[in-house]
């Protein structure tokens, strides 16, 4: 029999192979938990190398995980079944701007931070903006269809793909979509693709749409003497014919992480800030900055602070993204979930999870996006103590519980991968699963594509600890 | 101790737990960007660390990622949690060195350059004669042109030419071990003149410490101190690094001196971190503290002293490669910008990457030649869109490596590499 590896290099060249134990190491982990060693690393660089390597998949029958740069939150690009590790970050960066018709055509490997730089030569801008913009790829944020602060306003990546090109699991190249706005041709296969977490297709090309960049932004940080003003705050605001761009919340543990790591300023008695951006017209954003200042004053702000410079805006922005570094500096794993409620219901998840912190005894810092009900509880821990991450297995497991109690969802942004698995028939149903799984199915019959994700499997409930 | 124990000690495996794999050390690491592998990233090579402190992987399968590491040190400033990369890298570069079987030829000649030559004044002084004697008969060209040179093991015909011309070896001997300025005292500072610097670049140290007096400062040159230890260190041979640390904090008397001043960024960088060649609450650390606080660039030393007025407008355009070490280890990044911003005439247009390595990395480019090239291209690409007549560094290495990319470039006719320092004294420097 024909040995599979022999196989791939012989229908790519061999330096595209990497078997070597140090490169199947590296590529055997991303930003979340576990590792796991594929047997080998496939470097590609365009969709016929994709499709050669997938025909052969279907013929020798070995797994295949696609990977942008192993940013990933919840373990999308994990080999948990061995196999073929398929590298798209080292695929030429082509993206190509078309300002007549707001649309950009970009490659896998593009980074979202590039496209929105291209853009902005033309005055657009690529809205999405996730924190690893500057490192991660346009494949994967497409695949876990990331999110970020201005998706309050701009909506997350799905919201921004007119079209792809695939590669189907069984290899063949196609296309979905295309480049209009409007499009009712058949199902919506975009869509479907577009967070699919890399289950259902290899994305080879993307035609995103593009927005003209607002001219002008202005920020402004409040503090607030309790969680549940901040929350009503935020709810009082959208509800006011206002959509700033971004709202993001600190809570009263990572505004103090912060200030002890790296002073910012920030005030270390609130029991939450809320760092706002509005964008528009300067004439526009200076009426509305009016509104929602009175509306945080009404509703209890203990402090307002509008920066008068961009500098200062700055700092503050820079403080907000101190946060994760500061709160690692407290235990060395981090475990980060991205559980999301319904805007209104910010208020009673955070008294949910301050129990489940007492319940537990586990540290959870909470901020995030509150503006989206996007929070990101973060639970700091060490992952060599197994008596912790057992309490932290159950602390994670009743935060999903606590968010689809109250109408939300496992994953606002970050995706299922292998952590959240466990609670989907939870979070969706046991009828809405098995559509799922059959789907997969047609799609990929000889399960070929990131296999092991999403799907529960035999476990049934969340492992952190691996030994 | 069980060795899997005592391995996770030596290469610092606690320390790997500090990286959450967020891989933004990935669009700042130049080995990822030319080798195009994430095993050749620092967040691959910290994971590799820690599968070998887990037994998963041997020691002979991380000496490739590891050997290749520039040690640049660009991952650690943009690191969002504060991965100390420095001291895994030169963990794991001992356990390499300690359990490698290497040729009989390399481990001689390594032996040779780091045992003899590199902590030896006399030694690097009897090069630079050399190498002066060599330049002088004509001897030089007459390799160049049959290739002589090129016999040479470690690549080292092709920095030859990047070389400068030496100072014979009366000049040497005549340096001054105590200078005093003319005027007012404002400082007494030691001068540490480096092995790489004092061999082959001795102009530059003596205009080092002609600046230095310019500005008022006396200058002591303690006769027994050695090399800094760099080399050694990021070769994996701590006990040698630990050796001649213990020299040159012999060497400097700290109790007259107000700075110990190099310039050299390698060097300097080193010196600041003495003290982690020691462990914690040992008399040898705590002198280490003393000693690496005090240690200064000479860019920062002149812009506190602020004594000097450049009278000579140098109508040139140029741009700036700073040192790694200085920028990511000595985090000393402002100081040459501010001197050059003080020469009249002076343009200056800045790199779009200053902080992308230049390859040359202690000794990197003569033991990892073609990746060193490669990453030498990426640089003198950014290089060649300024149009500069001169590229200015304040480290040795860099400023043979940019010769070496002037000339790779074809560009030597006009382009030339500098230390700041000799730009410096051609701006016509005089006392306040």
């Amino acid at each position: 029999m024909k040995n599979w590896i022999d196989e791939l290099k012989r229908v790519l060249t061999p330096k595209q192979v990497l078997t070597e134990l140090a490169d199947r190491h590296s590529y055997s982990f991303d930003a979340s938990f576990g590792e796991y060693l594929p047997e080998a690393v496939v470097q590609v660089k365009n969709k016929y190398e994709v499709a050669s390597v997938l025909k052969a998949a279907n013929e020798f029958h070995f797994p295949v995980y696609p990977r942008g740069k192993g940013t990933c939150l919840s373990g999308g690009p994990l080999p948990v079944h061995g196999g073929v590790v398929l590298d798209l970050s080292q695929w030429p960066e082509q993206i190509k701007v078309r300002p007549e018709d707001l649309t950009v055509v970009v490659s896998p490997s593009a980074l979202p931070a590039n496209i929105n730089q291209a853009a902005e030569e033309y005055g657009l801008m690529y809205a999405p903006d996730p924190s690893s913009a500057h490192v991660a790829t346009i494949g994967g944020n497409l695949a876990e269809n990331s999110g970020g602060p201005r998706g309050l306003k701009y909506g997350v990546t799905k919201d921004f793909v007119l079209g792809l090109e695939i590669v189907t699991p069984e290899g063949e190249i196609t296309w979905t979509g295309g480049k209009t706005i409007k499009n009712v041709t058949g199902f919506d296969l975009t869509k479907l693709i577009v967070g699919s977490e890399g289950t259902l297709a290899v994305i080879t090309e993307a035609t995103l749409k593009l927005l003209p960049k607002p001219p002008a932004v202005q920020t402004m940080m409040v503090s607030f003497k309790d969680v549940r003003s901040a929350g009503e705050a935020v709810s009082k605001t959208l509800t006011s014919g206002i959509l700033p761009s971004k709202m993001e919340f600190m809570d009263q543990a990572c505004i103090r992480a912060v200030e002890n790591f790296q002073p910012a300023g920030l005030p270390i008695d609130a029991e939450a800030i809320l760092i706002i951006e509005l964008d528009g017209h300067p004439e526009g954003i200076a009426a509305e900055l009016e509104i929602v200042e009175k509306i945080m004053i009404d509703l209890g702000a203990s402090e307002t602070i509008v920066p008068g410079n961009p500098e200062e805006a700055a700092r503050i922005w820079h403080a907000r993204k101190q946060v994760s570094p500061a709160i690692a500096q407290i235990k060395p794993t981090k475990v980060s979930e991205d559980a999301t409620v319904p805007r209104s219901k910010i208020p009673d998840m955070m008294e949910s999870l301050q129990a489940i912190k007492e319940k537990y005894k586990v540290e959870i810092f909470v901020f995030g996006h509150a503006g989206d009900g996007n929070l990101h509880p973060n639970i700091l821990c060490d992952k060599r103590d197994q008596e912790e991450m057992a309490r932290v297995e159950s602390a994670v497991e009743e935060i999903m519980l606590a968010a689809i109690k109250l109408g939300g969802t496992l994953s606002g942004e970050h995706g299922i991968g292998t952590l959240k698995a466990p609670f989907m028939e939870a979070a969706i149903g046991k009828v809405g699963l098995d559509m799922m799984k059959r789907m997969k199915e047609s799609w990929d019959p000889n399960n070929i594509l990131n296999p092991g994700k999403i799907f529960p499997g035999q476990v049934q409930r969340l492992v952190l600890r691996n030994e | 101790m069980s060795d899997l124990q005592a391995l996770r000690k030596q290469v610092n495996y606690d320390k790997t737990f500090d990286c959450v794999q967020c891989g933004y050390c990935l669009p700042v690491c130049p080995t990822y960007e030319t080798m195009k592998r994430e095993t050749h990233s620092p967040r691959g090579r910290i994971h590799l660390v820690k599968m070998a402190g887990e037994g998963k992987i041997t020691i002979a399968d991380l000496k490739e990622p590891i050997e290749k590491c520039l040690g640049c040190m660009a991952c650690t400033t943009i690191c969002p949690t504060n991965v100390q990369y420095g001291r895994i890298l030169e963990g794991a570069k001992e356990a390499i060195e300690q359990q490698e079987v290497k040729s009989g030829f390399q481990r001689k000649t390594e032996q040779f350059l780091f045992d003899r030559v590199f902590p030896s004044s006399r030694w690097m002084g009897t090069l630079g004669n050399a190498a002066w004697l060599y330049q002088k008969s004509g001897m030089r060209k007459l390799a160049q042109v049959t290739y002589l040179t090129s016999a040479s093991p470690l690549n080292v015909s092709r920095f030859e030419k990047a070389v400068p011309d030496q100072p014979g070896p009366l000049e040497r001997s005549l340096r001054k071990h105590r200078i005093r300025p003319d005027y007012k005292l404002r400082m007494t500072v030691a001068f540490f003149t480096g092995c790489v610097m004092d061999g082959v670049f001795f102009d530059t140290n003596q205009n080092t410490i002609e600046l230095l007096r310019l500005s008022g400062a006396e200058v002591v040159v303690p006769r027994q101190q050695t090399c800094c230890g760099a080399l050694h260190s990021h070769a994996g041979k701590s006990a040698t690094a630990e050796e001649l640390a213990v020299r040159n904090m012999e060497a400097f008397d700290l109790e007259e001196i107000d700075y110990i001043v190099n310039n050299a960024g390698g060097c300097g960088a080193k010196m600041t971190e003495y003290p982690h060649l020691f462990e914690r609450g040992t008399y040898w650390h705590e002198r280490a503290e003393d000693f690496s606080e005090k240690v200064r660039d000479i860019s920062e030393v002149l812009v506190e002293l602020n004594g000097l007025e450049f009278t000579e407008p140098i109508e040139r355009t140029i741009t700036y490669q700073p040192s790694c070490h200085m920028t990511h280890v000595q985090r000393v990044s402002e100081p040459p910008l501010l001197l050059l911003n003080q020469v009249r005439g002076l343009k200056l247009r800045p790199l779009k990457r200053p902080d992308f390595c230049c390859g040359s990395a202690g000794i990197y480019n003569l033991v990892n030649y073609d990746e060193s090239m490669k990453i030498l291209d990426v640089k003198m690409d950014d290089v060649k869109e300024k149009r500069p007549d001169a590229v200015i560094t304040t480290n040795p290495g860099c400023l043979i490596q940019m010769r070496v990319g002037i000339e790779r470039t074809g560009l030597e006719k006009k382009m030339e590499a500098m230390h700041l320092v000799d730009l410096l004294m051609e701006a016509g420097p005089v006392p306040k």
